[in-house]
């Protein structure tokens, strides 16, 4: 309460031209940020003519409804193949990823063994590593096993994250009092069903921005699938685009379709994203510990 | 010398004992119910990460060689440092280590300048409808690098770009995808994708000091600006590093966004940053030298990242 009132008394005390430089500053910053997605909305309205005819800022014709319609058909039906594939990578890859990282992160953060630093600081070693890095070593292994241009082959590297062992570590050490789990031992529960029905569920916000935090490293990766995929319908949406984009200078009306296709995959993710916005923050805090 | 050392260490050691026996005694996990929870993550971890990095070092010390000339068959063998002698002197290699390291010393200050400078506004009471600059600066997070650098790429067009033909009206004709500009309009890609992600990692660690720390200075007549650059940046150092740390490992990695404008600029060649060089190489089955080019990355990537917290640790007298 005094802080509140303590803060709002000196916020009168600024002068009104340090808070106007203050809001014209990030109000210029915000047109930076927003001004690609505006233009991609706008553009992904147009029919293909407009796009070098008309203003780029300006709306034009209303053609949206055909641009979905010529995105969802071209080829087949291959973009929403496309889309779908990326949720299964994602969701599944993170998914599972959240998972093996929540029972390593537990089981570092609460067991008491020997070499659990050693472990430990392998895993941080791992988060240094460059990612693409592996790609191309990871194509000749899995070549060599027949792997390479399978679903397996983007979906298994992807459930790897130290980075989300890492942050399971903490959240474990800070949400899960040793009180409880020795009870539950006393209780002779074994120690999944404790990690399950007792452990897992005061972890569960920090499992959510676990998952968020591959989620997004898994629908943004590119380098990976390129390497490892061929076939058109094993990629994700990502590889696609880029492979329409790349033949625009032969076929200027897919043009079009570039553009809604990268206004449609990433719409739901940003609202994904904005509602579930305090994840971020606890995650971002806690990664920012020493 | 040891002699001192000894006590200390037995002090240490001391209680550890019937911590232990403690333990035992009241069912803590054995081992193998501590190996089941660590396998589901170690396994793939050993598989996907460990093997491919001990695979890259195995494959950049051979060589093939042919029998018999030109037509002979091809077999692989040891080669010593043959393919980092090559790498070493490949021109092409260090051009984009030159592009890659000139981009990373203006790109990654400026980024997350402007990203501190917006935690600290966002931190202030000066600043109304915060939610909405965090949510705006955060949202290309979401963006696939490729996807950003799709849309840029229309910016920059001369064809279709608004901006371009905003300038044209101001009488300037700029070319974003010239020579000289077009590894500037690559880091611009780089810097719209991150600022507002290093932006939240600084803001939460701002978030989490105690607001006691600023009311002592503000009775002593501390302004804002000295509060923000004398209290606030120097406690949340930490997360500059760690952003830092972070741009350095994600610069070097740079392969999505210069790989889109190289789509539509001719002034992007196919070894423009160091990846590109790595797969480049591998797609003419050169994959000994790739996985050399891959383990110099990986090396100067790690004597950055360490060198720069050693550096930063040192001088905070930590």
């Amino acid at each position: 309460m005094s802080n509140l009132t303590a803060g709002r008394r000196s916020a009168s005390r600024e002068s009104l031209a340090s808070r106007t430089a203050v809001m014209a500053l990030m109000l210029v910053l915000m047109v930076y940020f927003l001004l690609p997605v505006y233009f991609l909305i706008v553009a992904a309205t147009k029919p293909q003519g407009d796009l070098a005819a008309t203003n780029g800022l300006a709306f034009s014709h209303f053609n949206l409804f055909s641009n979905l319609h010529t995105l969802f058909t071209r080829s087949d039906g291959i973009f929403l193949k496309w889309a779908l594939n990326s949720v299964i990578y994602a969701v599944l890859g993170a998914g599972v990823g959240t998972l093996i990282s929540a029972l390593c992160g537990y089981a570092l953060a609460k067991f008491r063994f020997r070499g659990r630093e050693f472990l430990f600081s392998v895993v941080l070693g791992g988060v240094l590593v460059p990612t693409t890095a592996l790609a191309l070593p990871l194509f000749l292994l899995f070549s060599s096993i027949g792997l390479v241009n399978t679903y397996w082959a983007v979906f298994l590297p992807s459930i790897v994250s130290p980075f989300g062992v890492y942050l399971a570590r903490i959240f474990a050490s800070a949400a899960v009092p040793e009180e409880l789990l020795e009870s539950a031992r006393l209780d002779g529960a074994g120690e999944f069903r404790t990690f399950f029905s007792v452990a897992s569920r005061l972890m569960a916000p920090s499992l959510v921005t676990i998952f968020l935090f591959q989620f997004v490293a898994i629908w943004n990766n590119f380098f990976l699938p390129m390497v490892m995929l061929q076939k058109e319908s094993l990629f994700p949406v990502t590889l696609g685009l880029f492979e329409w984009n790349g033949q625009t200078a032969r076929a200027p009306l897919l043009q079009e379709s570039v553009i809604t296709g990268s206004l449609v995959s990433i719409v739901p993710v940003i609202i994904v994203f904005v509602l579930l916005q305090r994840f971020w923050r606890t995650g971002l805090a806690a990664g920012s510990l020493k | 010398m040891t002699e001192t050392e000894t006590p200390a260490r037995r002090a240490v050691a001391a209680p550890e004992v019937p911590r232990r026996r403690r333990r035992a005694s009241g069912g803590g996990p054995g081992a193998g119910t501590i190996a089941a929870f660590l396998t589901p993550f170690f396994l793939p971890f050993i598989l996907f990460y460990l093997v491919p990095v001990g695979y890259a070092l195995w494959q950049s010390f051979r060589v093939v060689r042919r029998t018999g000339g030109q037509y002979g068959t091809s077999y692989t063998t040891f080669g010593g440092f043959h393919q980092y002698g090559q790498v070493l002197s490949n021109t092409e290699f260090w051009s984009s280590i030159g592009r890659i390291g000139l981009f990373g010393i203006v790109q990654v200050p400026v980024m997350l300048f402007v990203a501190l400078v917006m935690a600290l506004l966002l931190d202030t009471p000066l600043l109304k409808i915060k939610a909405f600059f965090r949510i705006s600066a955060f949202m290309p997070y979401a963006v696939p690098g490729v996807i950003a650098a799709i849309m840029w790429s229309y910016l920059y067009s001369p064809q279709l770009s608004p901006v371009v033909d905003l300038f044209g009206h101001l009488g300037l004709h700029p070319n974003f995808l010239g020579p000289g500009a077009v590894l500037w309009s690559t880091a611009n890609v780089s810097t719209w994708l991150w600022t507002g992600y290093n932006m939240l990692i600084m803001y939460s660690a701002l978030q989490a000091i105690p607001q006691e720390l600023y009311e002592a200075a503000k009775l002593d007549g501390a302004s804002n600006w000295a509060i923000a650059w004398r209290i606030k940046v120097p406690i949340i150092a930490p997360s500059i590093v760690l952003t830092t740390v972070f741009s350095i490992i994600g610069t070097l990695q740079l392969y999505a966004e210069p790989a889109v404008l190289r789509q539509i600029s001719s002034n992007i060649s196919s070894t423009f940053t160091p990846n590109m060089l790595a797969y480049a190489v591998a797609s003419g089955n050169n994959y000994q030298q790739a996985a050399a080019i891959s383990v110099v990355i990986a090396l100067i990537t790690f004597v950055l990242s360490f060198g720069f917290m050693r550096l930063t640790s040192k001088r905070a007298g930590l």
